[in-house]
């Protein structure tokens, strides 16, 4: 493998370049055949499950429900392959209302909480009050709080107000959840950018709220994304918070409580079911895929949502 | 009064200021028309009759989107107007307080409002003539409940340790292979899919039937497979598929591996990036000296990465005590699988019976406090966050 390696520098630099050849340098010994099985093996193990719901989704119900998905890998021409599922439950299931109730419900729940968090954010990084460090030392513990403490008492209140089946309601308990995390996020970022840029923007007559849309927000974007990232899919994966506040009636149930409703009533209609876990799985990952750097970084500095 | 005093000492100026205050009103008032009557127009179902439904659903979802995301701005666009239309005095006081309320508030209704509630439900809350721990007293002496808490024990003595045992020997291992950020998306992706719908995967997975048919699900063809070969050594009788969600005790140790498998992308992702953060200058003297790559990643890799091992296990765990859709979604709690977690809704929604509903909650904070401390004292040694 080395040798190849050396000898094709521009296949290298395509998956790891430099960091590969100074490894190289350092004396690594090459990958044994034991490491390249075992990773192989986990790789199998973390990607088999998904691959074979999603050809399954491919499959008519006959097939889907008598012989393994792997029978049509290995006969691909003896497959009745159909997009029949997907088109099933996106018309005549309630799937197509679920997916726009799932964008109703994550973007405001994600934009809100950020919006929330990063004023937050800048007044306990830079403004003098009093109280201030009381206030974010409360606000930052309560990331040790289990969401099901919250449950009973705001059933209570959602259900004397009428918030219960809201969207807003909803919108509001994700705020509230996410919160704790996202001001740990946000002032962590906030909290270091340089002191002369305020200065200077106060010398030119800004006032703290326009330093913080023009200065602090732009200059907060990355911090912003991973938080948004983690939020949005922790929003869209839900499914206690929804079960709970916004219920199961067709005009605003979510993906998530649409899948399992499918898993209780129809857990025997295979094919449905795959369908309509990859309907649900399609967003997320796309974001995720496409953004996935700032979700690692999210994740580096907030391992520890609550 | 500070009020009254800055306005007649600068006389001139009240002219401005009356304009500054009638503007911020205006714009107050413009913005609370807005959300009521957007919101009112989400709330009532007849506003889209006539239209087709896809439509009136996509026309729902761009008002309720809109208004979620541009309400929020307007608040506290106006909620500043107001304060910057008050002497200065007064708003270099109220400033801070506009930046950082909102936030207390929601969390103050959210969090604190509710777990105050749910502690005080659950000692006052009592069935009739119990006292204030008759729930506890209650829940420690039902069977079910020592049930629920000896599988959460399992659920925690397993999925984290496991879960950081294999991303942790992927992180090393991928670290030496030539396509290693492409293994890596492999393992991370399940990241991104909900409890919910790997509960639907690995429904999949152990999917069965009954002998003689083709299984369906791969766990159990490569298990009567396999079994097929030990039965003709005459290792095994027989061979029987296995119903590894009702079997008691494997369905249970079924349900963990759809944990670890969704954990371990995550434990994964941390841990490479500490092993990379490991100075190259250690593993290199180390090599001079000619330790083996195994002896530099047991003696010099894992014990500086210790602190985010930490993070991982703790973090994990947290998630694992709280488990729940899983559990709710694939067995329902049945077949000796349920959980505090599960144990709590059921308690709630099937029996309505909030002192122990309340009364589970309280059990799973107690359980996650000194996790959690430990968790966020490690981060503050880090120096990560706050």
């Amino acid at each position: 493998m080395t040798v190849v390696a050396d000898k094709e520098p521009a296949a290298q630099t395509e998956t790891r370049g430099p960091k590969r050849r100074k490894r190289r340098k350092d004396g690594t010994e090459k990958a044994g055949w034991l490491v390249r099985l075992t990773v192989l093996l986990i790789v199998l193990m973390w990607t088999l499950p998904t691959l074979g719901l999603l050809i399954n989704s491919f499959r008519d119900s006959v097939e889907s429900s008598s012989t393994g998905w792997w029978t049509s890998v290995l006969n691909p021409l003896a497959t009745n392959w159909t997009m029949g599922n997907y088109t099933t439950v996106l018309t005549s299931g309630g799937l197509f209302d679920a997916l726009i109730n799932s964008l109703i419900v994550t973007i405001p729940a994600t934009v809100i909480p950020i919006t929330l968090a990063a004023f937050a954010a800048y007044g306990f990084a830079w403004l003098r009050f009093r109280g201030r460090s009381l206030l974010f030392g409360i606000l930052v513990g309560l990331l040790v709080v289990p969401l099901q403490l919250s449950l009973v008492p705001l059933l209570q209140v959602y259900q004397g107000t009428g918030l219960t089946g809201s969207f807003v309601g909803i919108w509001l308990a994700h705020t509230g959840f996410g919160l704790p995390l996202a001001v740990f996020i946000l002032y962590g970022f906030i909290s270091q950018l340089p002191k002369d840029l305020f200065e200077s923007a106060f010398m030119d007559g800004a006032s703290p709220f326009t330093a913080f849309t023009k200065l602090v927000l732009p200059l907060s974007v990355p911090a912003l994304a991973s938080f948004a990232i983690f939020q949005f899919l922790w929003v869209w994966n839900d499914f206690l918070v929804a079960l709970v506040f916004l219920g199961t009636s067709s005009d605003v149930a979510v993906l998530t409580i649409e899948l399992a409703s499918i898993v209780g009533s129809r857990g025997e209609a295979y094919h449905l079911l795959t369908a309509a876990a990859f309907v649900s799985m399609l967003i997320p990952l796309v974001v995720f895929l496409s953004l996935q750097r700032y979700f690692v970084r999210g994740l580096l500095a907030g391992s520890v949502k609550g | 009064m500070q009020k009254e005093d800055e306005t007649d000492v600068h006389a001139t100026t009240s002219n401005q200021l009356g304009v500054k205050v009638v503007r911020a009103l205006l714009v107050a008032a413009a913005t609370f028309t807005a959300l009521w009557f957007g919101l009112g127009i989400l709330s009532d179902p007849t506003a889209f009759a006539g239209t087709p439904p896809y439509v009136s659903k996509v026309f729902q979802a761009l008002i309720a989107i809109v208004l979620g995301v541009a309400g929020i701005w307007t608040l506290f666009y106006a909620g500043n107007t107001l304060i910057e239309a008050l002497p200065d005095k007064a708003t270099e006081f109220l400033r801070p307080y506009l930046f950082v309320l909102p936030a207390v508030a929601v969390v103050g209704l959210y969090l604190i409002y509710p777990t105050v509630g749910t502690i005080a439900t659950s000692v006052t809350d009592v069935p009739e003539g119990g006292g204030f721990f008759s729930n506890y007293a209650d829940a420690f002496t039902n069977p079910e409940v020592i049930l629920n808490l000896r599988n959460n024990l399992i659920w925690l003595l397993i999925a984290p340790a496991v879960s950081v045992a294999i991303g942790l020997v992927f992180a090393g291992l991928v670290d030496r292979i030539r396509l290693e950020s492409l293994a890596k998306s492999f393992v991370f992706m399940p990241l991104a899919i909900s409890f919910v719908g790997a509960a639907v995967i690995w429904k999949f997975v152990y999917a069965w039937k009954p002998a003689g048919q083709d299984q369906i699900g791969i766990l159990n063809a490569l298990w009567v497979w396999a079994g097929g070969f030990l039965v003709d050594w005459g290792i095994l009788e027989d061979v029987e598929p296995i119903a590894w969600l009702q079997q008691i005790p494997l369905n249970t140790l079924a349900l963990i591996a759809i944990m670890i498998w969704l954990q371990v992308g995550f434990a994964m992702v941390i841990l490479s990036a500490a092993i990379k953060g490991v100075p190259s200058e250690l593993t290199e003297a180390a090599r001079i000296d000619g330790a083996s790559e195994r002896q530099i990643f047991f003696r010099i890799t894992i014990p500086t990465i210790k602190g985010s091992l930490l993070v991982v296990y703790t973090t994990i765990a947290i998630a694992v005590l709280k488990v729940f859709d899983i559990i709710f979604v694939t067995t329902g709690g049945n077949f000796d699988t349920s959980v505090v977690a599960v144990r709590m809704y059921q308690e709630m929604f099937r029996f309505r019976n909030f002192g122990q509903a309340t009364t589970m909650a309280v059990i799973l904070l107690v359980a996650v406090i000194p996790i959690m401390v430990v968790n966020i004292r490690n981060l503050r040694r880090q120096g990560i966050g706050a």
